[in-house]
């Protein structure tokens, strides 16, 4: 990057400090207590995650960022209930979590719609689940259908839809069940640059007209700032908590954030974090080997 | 145009594909024509018209080419009245236009005797023991199946023993099922089990098994536990792929229904088979023949249908 004179990411502007302040005393949604999982493999035990804490308090947006195999989405699977920690606690407004539930909503990477199911019947599962009618979860499924905007889909089948309508109904699918936090696992990832930017204009909109704590995992740095109150860095091998960064971009966030020094000084520094610097040993082992492969008498002789 | 239709993986389009699937039906034809109708390709037999003078020739006989071509070397030598025939094929290839008469008066053919049966009411013997034994073959191979792929409890307690009894030839349970079931239909539709069922096992589990596992991850969080998994996701998430299954299971029902239908008396359309075989009757035989490969055709192109109405979220995947 080149030395751009910018703020310390841990800048505050007045707005923004008062806005954290008030958000740490709000209760405590979620609480991840000295979290540690061993993998067993052929080559002996892994650690994926060691020693993790922390909390997100109600109606926080916290990301989850790291390098890959620094165990992101082993970690959101415990938070999920899909995998059992080694040792450690998950509390959800103080109850341990042990089994999925849905009171912890979850959006996976990839699409996990249910094929033979409508668009308004893939909303209706979990209500139908924790016993609500026909009718009534039909009223509800078709409240959140309107809320992500696919009202004229409610009888398509997910086959019709595009990856990002796809991931609004599985958002819309995990909402309706008024989840006390909603589990994102990379949802934009398979996603192109300019539905993922949309995406993350329609989540931001939904956050904030909706009760839900969301935790978010992502490994794109932009992504993490632009949607964040906080964002959790992790380092891989063994995965544990690098920083808590509060974002100093002050919310409501908008697209020509982007390019504001509170951002670029955040940016800055979950690079440092997720990149650091190259450490001189082993490090060259991973550069190509570029020779020269053009003929001597070719047409275009540099590319510059 | 060559490297297009030739290309890796590429679909022709689809005049193309009507084109060659009219094709793969029009060759085998062409080439049985050619045989039956061009003198001179193949036919190792000469059909005599005229005896001639030779003692132990008769009218219409079939006679080995090479037999006919001696005798008539020595009748010549001998100066005596040369024999007369035109070359033919054996018995046992009928021409395409004897065997197309015969799809349609095999069903007019009265039985030789009266206690035998007609065509029609043998095709029908024969469906019921194919319906039969593929139903009751579902009716446990299915959910089994489903139960194997869902737990690994029930795959362990049934997919070795069925692994290994699906080695067992099913013909072999023949004398058994006879002695057990006597000799009607009931030793019939056990060989037809016999030979679906485990296959069926198998083939079910395996295609519960392949289902996504992260649907059943996405269910879980939005609140599904255990038999709703199962009601809700399994089933639901692998019928189409059970469906095709079934389909293809039906054509191997079909391969053992001429072994079963040998057992103990023999009946259905293999009787009238080997019946008309006796009668030296071949075009009838390949008639019979050619109506079970229409009966099974005609049904998986009937089910193929009903799969494409009752599975209406299936047109997206199925492309894939």
């Amino acid at each position: 990057m080149s030395k751009l004179i910018l703020p310390s990411y841990l800048d505050q502007n007045e707005a923004v400090k008062d806005r954290f302040e008030r958000m740490k005393k709000r209760p405590v949604t979620l609480q991840v207590k000295s979290l540690y999982k061993e993998f067993a493999t052929p080559q002996g035990k892994v650690v994926a995650l060691k020693d993790i804490n922390f909390e997100t308090y109600k109606r926080e947006f916290v990301c989850v960022i790291g390098p890959s195999g620094c165990g992101k989405s082993t970690l959101i699977r415990i938070l999920a209930g899909l995998e059992t920690p080694t040792s450690g606690e998950v509390l959800l407004d103080g109850t341990a979590v042990t089994d999925p539930g849905p009171d912890r909503g979850m959006v996976f990477q990839g699409y996990t719609l249910f094929p033979w199911l409508t668009v308004k019947k893939n909303v209706m599962f979990g209500l139908e689940m924790s016993g609500h009618g026909n009718k009534n979860s039909e009223e509800q499924a078709l409240q959140w259908i309107d809320l992500v905007g696919l009202s004229k889909f409610a009888n398509a089948y997910p086959h019709q839809l595009s990856g990002g309508m796809k991931q609004r109904v599985a958002i819309a699918r995990a909402l309706a069940n008024q989840p006390r936090i909603l589990l994102m696992d990379e949802p934009f990832g398979a996603l192109d640059a300019q539905t993922r930017a949309k995406m993350q204009n329609y989540l931001h909109e939904i956050w904030k007209n909706i009760d839900v704590t969301i935790l978010f995992i992502t490994h794109d740095l932009d992504e993490a700032i632009y949607l964040a109150d906080r964002v959790l860095v992790l380092k891989a091998h063994p995965g544990e908590v690098q920083e808590v960064i509060e974002v100093s971009v002050p919310q409501p966030r908008s697209p020509e954030q982007l390019l504001s020094p509170e951002f670029l000084a955040t940016k800055r520094r979950l690079e440092e974090l997720i990149h650091p610097p190259e450490e001189e040993v082993g490090i060259n082992e991973d550069k190509m080997n570029m020779v020269r492969m053009v003929d001597v008498d070719n047409e275009v002789e540099s590319v510059f | 145009m060559f490297s297009k239709l030739f290309a890796v993986r590429k679909k022709l389009d689809s005049k193309q594909r009507v084109y060659f699937s009219i094709l793969s039906f029009l060759v085998p034809m062409i080439i049985w024509s050619l045989i039956s109708y061009v003198p001179y390709i193949w036919h190792p037999k000469v059909e005599v018209t005229d005896v001639g003078d030779v003692v132990y020739f008769s009218k219409g006989m079939l006679i080995d080419r090479e037999a006919f071509d001696k005798e008539v070397e020595v009748a010549s030598a001998a100066e005596k009245k040369l024999p007369q025939g035109f070359p033919a094929n054996p018995v046992y290839l009928p021409a395409p236009h004897e065997v197309a008469t015969a799809l349609y008066s095999a069903f007019m053919t009265e039985p030789r005797r009266k206690n035998e049966k007609w065509l029609h009411e043998s095709l029908w013997d024969s469906i019921q023991v194919i319906f039969w034994g593929f139903v009751i073959s579902s009716i446990f191979g299915v959910p089994l199946g489903i139960l194997a792929g869902t737990y690994d409890v029930f795959s362990r307690l049934f997919e070795p023993f069925v692994e290994f009894f699906r080695y067992l030839p099913a013909p072999a349970f023949g004398a058994l099922a006879v002695a057990i079931l006597g000799i009607h239909e009931a030793p019939k539709i056990a060989i037809i089990f016999i030979g679906t069922f485990f296959q069926q096992v198998l083939v079910v589990s395996n295609t519960t098994r392949k289902l996504d596992p992260a649907l059943l991850e996405a269910a879980m969080t939005l609140g599904a536990k255990r038999l709703t998994l199962l009601f809700r996701v399994v089933i639901p998430g692998i019928v189409t792929h059970l469906f095709k299954d079934l389909r293809i299971l039906l054509g191997w029902a079909w391969t053992y229904l001429i072994v079963a239908e040998l057992i103990g008396t023999s009946s259905g359309i293999t009787w009238f088979i080997t019946q008309q075989a006796r009668y030296k009757n071949f075009d009838n035989v390949y008639a019979a023949i050619i109506i079970i490969g229409i009966i099974g055709f005609t049904t998986d192109i009937v089910l193929a249908h009903i799969g494409r109405k009752i599975f209406p979220w299936e047109k997206g995947t199925a492309k894939a």
